[in-house]
C-alpha cells in the first residue's frame, strides 16, 4: 500500500524498500518493495506479528541500517545515500530514539543521561543545562535529575528516555516498543506523554507496537505482514 | 558537523563509561593491570643492573686520563712493561706534574682468593700494586675510613664495594697474601668506580711478593687537559723504543661495561618481550569482555549519533591507562626493589670481581612507561576496532 505520493507535507518517505538479512547460505526476506509515507506531525503505530519486521523498518528509517533495495527519504534527505560518518551526524540532528529497555547509561544520574545528545551539538554547557531542565519537566521527572538510572522505576527509565529523545528537539521520534516493558498504568503514562508531544508540540512520532491499545492513542495506525504494509490486521 | 571540539567531547564522555564501569569488571582489569606490571617490573630491573654496571664503570674513566697498555692487549691482563718504560711513559708530553714528579701510576695486579660474605664461597678480588701517584691519577678517590698503606711496608687499603661484599677487610683485619700476613689499615671510595672493586698496596711491596722483579702492567697517567690526550698518545706511539696502546680512561672502562651491559640488555629485553606478548593478550582479552558488556551500551551511543572514531579512540584510551596504572605499578616496585641494590659481578677482562648498585634511572622508569603504553595500544587496538565496527542495528538487539 502507499500513500498519496503528491502530500506535500510528508515527512517520511520509504519507497520501494527490500530488506534481505543473509544467515549463513539462507537469504531471509523480510522487507519486500515496501512503501511508507508519514507526513509532518503525524503520530504513527506500526504493528505486525513478531519477527514481522517492525524493528528493522523502524531501523531504516532511523538510519541505523541501510536497505538492500529501494530508497528511504526523511525531510527531503536521501538516508540511505549517506555515508556511515554521514549517518552519525544526520542522526545527532535528526532522530530522537527511545528503546524498549531504555538503554540508558548506568554510570550516569538522569541528567546526564539526558545530556547526552547535546554532547554533539555546539551548545554551551549552560545551553545544555537549560534543555536537559526543560526535556526533564517535560518528562515530570524535575525531581529525579539527579537519580541514577537503577534507583528509578521502569516507567520513570523510559521518561528520561523519552527527555533524551527529544532534547535536541529532533525532526522525527522513533519509539521501539516504548510500552513493552513496563506494567499497565506506567506504560499509560509514558503513552500520555507521547500523545501530548505529538498534540501540543507537533512532534512526528512513529511508534512500534504490539498492544492495540497503545496503538489506539496514535493518529494512524498501520500493519506490517509478509513484507508489507496494510491499513487493516492481518487475521 | 560536529567540530573537533565536539568530538573531543565523545570520546571524553565515552572514556568516562569504561572507566567508571571498571569496577564491575574487577577480576579482569585487576589482571590485566598486575601482568602489565609484570612486564614493567622485570623490564626495569633486569635493566637496572645493566645500567648500575655501566654508572661503575663510567665513574671509574675521565677524559683527562689515560691508560697505557702494551700494545696488543686488551686489559691489564695481559699486558706488561719494564721500569724502563714505565719512565718514558710517565715523561711524556701532555701529562700533568706536581711538585713529586709526572701524575703517573705504574701498577701491577694479582688475584687473590676472599671468601664472599653472602655465600661464604672463595671468589677472585684484584690486589692491584700502585705507586704514589694512584690517587691523583683517578678521580673522586677518598679514604672514607683508615688511612692509605704505608709505602714499603706489607699493607694494604682497601676499596669499599669490596669491603662489603667479602669477609675480612675490616681495618684491623689482615689478609693473607702468599705467606705473609698483611694488615688492612683504610677504606676508600672512588664515586662508585672500579677501584672500589680492589684491594690496593705498594707496587714495589707486591713485586717482592709474587717475584715480579722490577715489571710492571699499566701506566695510569692524569693529563694537564683532555685535549692533551692526542699529543699524549701521538708522542708515545712515534717513540721507537714503546710498543704501546694507549687508550682514554673513560673509553677503557665503557668498553669493559659494554659486554656485560649488552648481555643483560638483551637478557632483560628478552625475558619483558616474552611477558610483554603475554600482557598483550592479557589486555585484548580485558578490552574484547569490556567491548561485549558493553554492546549495546556503545550501539546506543552510535544510535544517538556519537561517531565511531570517538569508540575506538575512547576504548584506546581506556586500555592505555589500565596499561600505564600497570607500568606505574611495575616501575614503583622496580624503583624499591632494586634501586641502589648492591651486587657484585665477574669483570671478565680483569676475571676478578666488580662491585656495583643497581641503577633504576629515569630513563629506565621511561622506557617501563613506553613498553606500558606499547602494550597497551596493541592490547586495545583490536577490540576498540570491532566495537565501532559493530553493525548498530545488530549489536541494539543484544540485551
Ligand atoms: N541483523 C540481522 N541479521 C539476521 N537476521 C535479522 C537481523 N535483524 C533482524 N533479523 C531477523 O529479521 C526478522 C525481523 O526482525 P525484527 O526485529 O525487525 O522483527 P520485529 O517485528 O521487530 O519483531 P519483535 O516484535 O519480536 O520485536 C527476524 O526474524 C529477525 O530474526
Ligand atoms: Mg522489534
Amino acid at each position: 500500500m502507499s500513500d498519496d505520493p503528491t502530500n506535500s507535507g510528508t515527512l517520511v518517505r520509504v519507497d520501494g524498500v527490500d530488506k534481505v538479512f543473509h544467515r549463513g547460505e539462507e537469504a531471509i526476506h523480510i522487507l519486500s518493495n515496501l512503501h511508507l509515507a508519514v507526513p509532518a506531525g503525524q503520530f504513527l503505530a506500526l504493528m505486525g506479528p513478531s519477527g514481522s519486521g517492525k524493528s528493522t523498518l523502524l531501523n531504516l528509517i532511523g538510519g541505523l541500517d541501510r536497505p538492500t533495495k529501494g530508497t528511504v527519504a526523511i525531510a527531503g534527505e536521501r538516508v540511505d545515500a549517506l555515508s556511515d560518518r554521514q549517518l552519525a551526524g544526520w542522526r545527532a540532528r535528526h532522530i530522537g530514539f527511545v528503546f524498549q529497555l531504555y538503554n540508558l547509561m548506568p554510570v550516569l544520574t538522569a541528567e546526564r543521561n539526558v545530556e547526552l545528545p547535546l554532547l554533539l551539538t555546539h551548545l554551551s554547557k549552560v545551553e545544555r543545562q537549560k534543555h536537559v531542565a526543560t526535556a526533564l519537566a517535560m518528562v515530570g521527572l524535575s525531581h529525579r535529575a539527579k537519580h541514577y538510572p537503577r534507583t528509578l522505576s521502569g516507567g520513570e527509565q523510559q521518561r528520561v528516555g523519552i527527555a533524551r529523545g527529544i532534547v535536541t528537539d529532533p525532526t522525527l521520534l522513533l519509539c521501539d516498543e516504548p510500552t513493552g516493558d513496563l506494567d499497565r498504568k506506567a506504560g499509560d503514562e509514558i503513552l500520555n506523554l507521547l500523545q501530548a508531544l505529538n498534540h501540543e508540540h507537533g512532534k512526528t512520532i512513529i511508534m512500534v507496537t504490539h498492544d492495540p491499545h497503545a496503538a489506539a492513542r496514535a493518529t494512524r495506525t498501520v500493519y506490517l505482514n509478509k513484507g508489507q504494509l496494510s491499513h487493516e490486521p492481518v487475521t | 558537523m560536529a567540530g573537533p571540539l565536539n568530538w573531543f567531547a565523545q570520546v571524553l564522555a565515552i572514556t568516562k563509561f569504561g572507566l567508571m564501569s571498571m569496577p564491575q569488571r574487577r577480576g579482569a582489569v585487576t589482571a590485566t593491570v598486575f601482568g602489565i606490571a609484570g612486564v614493567v617490573g622485570v623490564l626495569v630491573g633486569v635493566l637496572s643492573i645493566a645500567a648500575g654496571f655501566r654508572r661503575a664503570m663510567d665513574a671509574s674513566g675521565s677524559p683527562d686520563a689515560a691508560i697505557v697498555l702494551r700494545s696488543g692487549a686488551d686489559s691489564e691482563m695481559v699486558s706488561g712493561f719494564g721500569r724502563e718504560e714505565t719512565r718514558l711513559i710517565a715523561d711524556a708530553p701532555g701529562v700533568a706534574r706536581n711538585r713529586q714528579g709526572p701524575l703517573a701510576s705504574a701498577e701491577l695486579f694479582v688475584i687473590i682468593n676472599l671468601p664472599k660474605r653472602s655465600t661464604g664461597t672463595d671468589a677472585n678480588v684484584p690486589l692491584r700494586g700502585v705507586e704514589g701517584a694512584a690517587v691523583e691519577v683517578r678521580d673522586h678517590l677518598k679514604f672514607v675510613e683508615g688511612r692509605m698503606f704505608e709505602w714499603g711496608k706489607n699493607e694494604v687499603a682497601v676499596g669499599v664495594g669490596a669491603a662489603r661484599e667479602f669477609a675480612g677487610l675490616e681495618v684491623g683485619s689482615t689478609i693473607k697474601v702468599g705467606r705473609e700476613s698483611w694488615p688492612v689499615v683504610g677504606i676508600f671510595s672512588s664515586g662508585g668506580g672500579v677501584a672500589e672493586s680492589e684491594v690496593w698496596t705498594d707496587a714495589k711491596v707486591l713485586q717482592a711478593a709474587y717475584n715480579r722483579g722490577d715489571s710492571f702492567q699499566s701506566v695510569y697517567v692524569r693529563l694537564n687537559s683532555p685535549g692533551a690526550f692526542q699529543g699524549f698518545k701521538d708522542a708515545l706511539t712515534a717513540n721507537p723504543r714503546l710498543t704501546v696502546k694507549v687508550i682514554r680512561q673513560s673509553d677503557y672502562y665503557a668498553e669493559q661495561s659494554t659486554t656485560l651491559t649488552r648481555l643483560i640488555t638483551t637478557l632483560g629485553v628478552l625475558i619483558a618481550g616474552l611477558m610483554a606478548i603475554g600482557a598483550v593478550f592479557g589486555a585484548l582479552n580485558t578490552m574484547y569482555s569490556a567491548v561485549a558488556a558493553r554492546t549495546r551500551e556503545i550501539a546506543t551511543l552510535r544510535a544517538l549519533g556519537f561517531g565511531g572514531g570517538a569508540v575506538v579512540v575512547a576504548l584506546m584510551i581506556e586500555s592505555l591507562v589500565l596499561a600505564l596504572l600497570g607500568g606505574a605499578l611495575g616501575a614503583v616496585v622496580a624503583y624499591v626493589a632494586f634501586d641502589n641494590f648492591r651486587a657484585a659481578t665477574m669483570n671478565w677482562q680483569s676475571f676478578s670481581q666488580v662491585t656495583f648498585a643497581f641503577a633504576v634511572t629515569p630513563q629506565l622508569l621511561g622506557q617501563g612507561v613506553i613498553w606500558a603504553s606499547a602494550i597497551g595500544l596493541v592490547g586495545g587496538l583490536l577490540p576498540a576496532i570491532r566495537a565501532a565496527r559493530l553493525p548498530i542495528a545488530t549489536a541494539l538487539r543484544e540485551l
